[in-house]
């Protein structure tokens, strides 16, 4: 490797570094939270077996489940404006993120409030809680804890999949490479470099990961 | 009269299994349901605390009407404010402690402050002799001690009447007597109970009415003396013996 690559990759480190954390790792986190809220709800809904607005919490999982996380972001950002619904790019990126993010994640959250013995929200009942007061006290902290780690899974993957929010015109991590390159011809090395950004966020993801898991495994 | 469920018909799928069963409670009783298994002895507790829903039959419970099969979520609480309800695999809240388990219903439900609710939490939890596991999650207690904490969360609340659904079938023989002994007690006290159990004579010794139930109707029910020394129906003869053995 010669040393005019070299000074390329430092020199454009920094530059690809700051979109990481100034759209990236905000845009990934505002996303998951809001997905993560709509997941609960989703999954309560079903749980609580309401019945129509079950059938609409399933079709909201079938079409976000159902089609291309891009196609998502191209209907919200290039094709609403032609319902008459203009979207910035970032306020777009964050709609279908978190929407998709929902859909997935609300299946695991129902997964994991379904493993908790069910004799315990009838306990609830018998103490003289409500539904609701039984999943936000009994049922909710014990799903969290099984649903963890497939949570940071989704939380992990999320991060990686902002870079497609580049299609919509968010200058992300990924955008800010695909600029450097095109500028300096050296697609490799660049697109190799983001990759390793990445990958050193998901590293440290992984590392919080596993202290969390230790947390909650310490708790009861 | 406290409680008082009139002609309860519940099916499941195509399978009637209770098939207009009554039972009546009075203040200070307690009530002991035998039967064999299969018979419907859990599923009528559960129907009493609309933890399954009835097809057909009334419940009264002092001075609510209910209708079985239209029961408002309203008030479902407000039956289940005033009982208590002890399972047969405990089913205490795995993320709580004892002390947390017991107050829940105090805090959550009643909204009576943390602090004076962990007083009468620890009252309670001593009087079922666990004065020295406030602390522990349920993971950390034996059967005999989880079923305590089982019993000491329904009775917190100081409910009207306490249901308990086979209180002592998953424990291991030795864990038996320290329950049966803690329920001994709450009788003795005049706590008002429904308990179906197969141990008979503890049955005899602290329930004042036996209610023999098989097939999903009541087939006998008298005094400990009646149901246990001179039963009626040869049915209720062979069961006893049986469970004798
Ligand atoms: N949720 C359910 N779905 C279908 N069938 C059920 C359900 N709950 C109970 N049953 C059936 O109803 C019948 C009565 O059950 P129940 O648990 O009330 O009997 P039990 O008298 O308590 O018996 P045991 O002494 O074994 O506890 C059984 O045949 C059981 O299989
Ligand atoms: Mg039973």
């Amino acid at each position: 490797m010669n040393t005019s690559i070299i000074s390329l990759l430092i020199n454009s480190f920094w530059q690809i570094l700051v979109p990481g954390l100034e759209i990236t790792i905000p845009l990934t986190l505002i996303s998951f939270f809001l997905g993560i809220i709509i997941a609960i709800f989703v999954a309560l809904i079903q749980i609580a077996d309401i019945s129509v607005a079950k059938h609409i919490a399933r079709f909201y999982i079938w079409i976000f489940r159902g089609t291309p996380l891009l196609v998502q972001l191209y209907i919200i950002f290039y094709g609403l404006p032609s319902l008459g619904v203009q979207l910035a790019a970032i306020p777009s990126a964050i709609i279908a993120f978190s929407l998709n993010v929902g859909a997935y994640t609300s299946e695991t959250l129902r997964a994991a409030i379904l493993s908790v013995p069910k004799g315990q929200l009838e306990a609830g009942y018998c103490a003289g809680l409500t539904f609701i007061q039984t999943m936000h006290r009994i049922i909710l902290p014990q799903a969290f804890k099984v649903a963890f780690p497939p949570l940071f899974n989704s939380f992990i993957s999320l991060v990686k999949d902002t870079s497609l929010a580049a299609n919509i015109t968010v200058l992300e991590m990924f955008m800010a490479t695909q600029r450097i390159a095109a500028r300096t011809y050296e697609p490799f090395a660049l697109y190799c470099e983001v990759g390793a950004i990445y990958l050193l966020f998901c590293t440290v993801l992984t590392k919080v990961q596993i202290y969390g898991e230790r947390k909650l495994n310490n708790e009861w | 009269m406290i409680l008082k469920l009139e002609n309860v018909h519940k099916k499941f799928g195509n399978t009637e299994i209770l098939k207009g069963v009554g039972l009546e409670v009075n203040k200070g009783d307690v009530v002991t349901i035998l039967g064999p298994s299969g018979s419907g002895k859990t599923t009528l507790l559960r129907i009493a605390n609309f933890l399954e829903k009835a097809d057909q039959g009334t419940l009264q419970f002092d001075d609510l009407h209910l209708q079985l099969g239209q029961v408002s979520k309203k008030q479902m609480r407000s039956v289940r404010m005033r009982t208590g309800f002890v399972f047969q695999n405990y089913n205490l809240f795995s993320n709580k402690t004892a002390l947390e388990n017991v107050i829940e219903g105090l805090i959550t439900a009643r909204n009576i402050p943390v602090k004076e609710a962990e007083i009468i939490g620890k009252t309670v939890l001593e009087k079922v002799g666990l004065a020295s596991r406030y602390d522990f999650y349920p993971s950390q207690l034996s059967g005999g001690q989880q079923q305590r904490v089982g019993i000491a969360r329904a009775m917190a609340t100081e409910p009207e009447v306490i249901f308990l659904d086979e209180p002592t079938s998953a424990l291991d023989p030795e864990l038996i007597g320290e329950v049966l002994n803690v329920i001994k007690k709450l009788a003795i006290e005049g706590t008002t109970m429904v308990i179906v159990t197969h141990e008979i004579n503890f049955a005899e010794l602290v329930s004042n009415k036996v209610y023999f139930i098989e097939n999903g109707v009541v087939l006998e029910t008298g005094t400990p003396q009646d149901i246990f020394y001179n039963p009626k129906e040869k049915r209720t003869q062979q069961f006893l013996q049986r469970i004798r053995r």
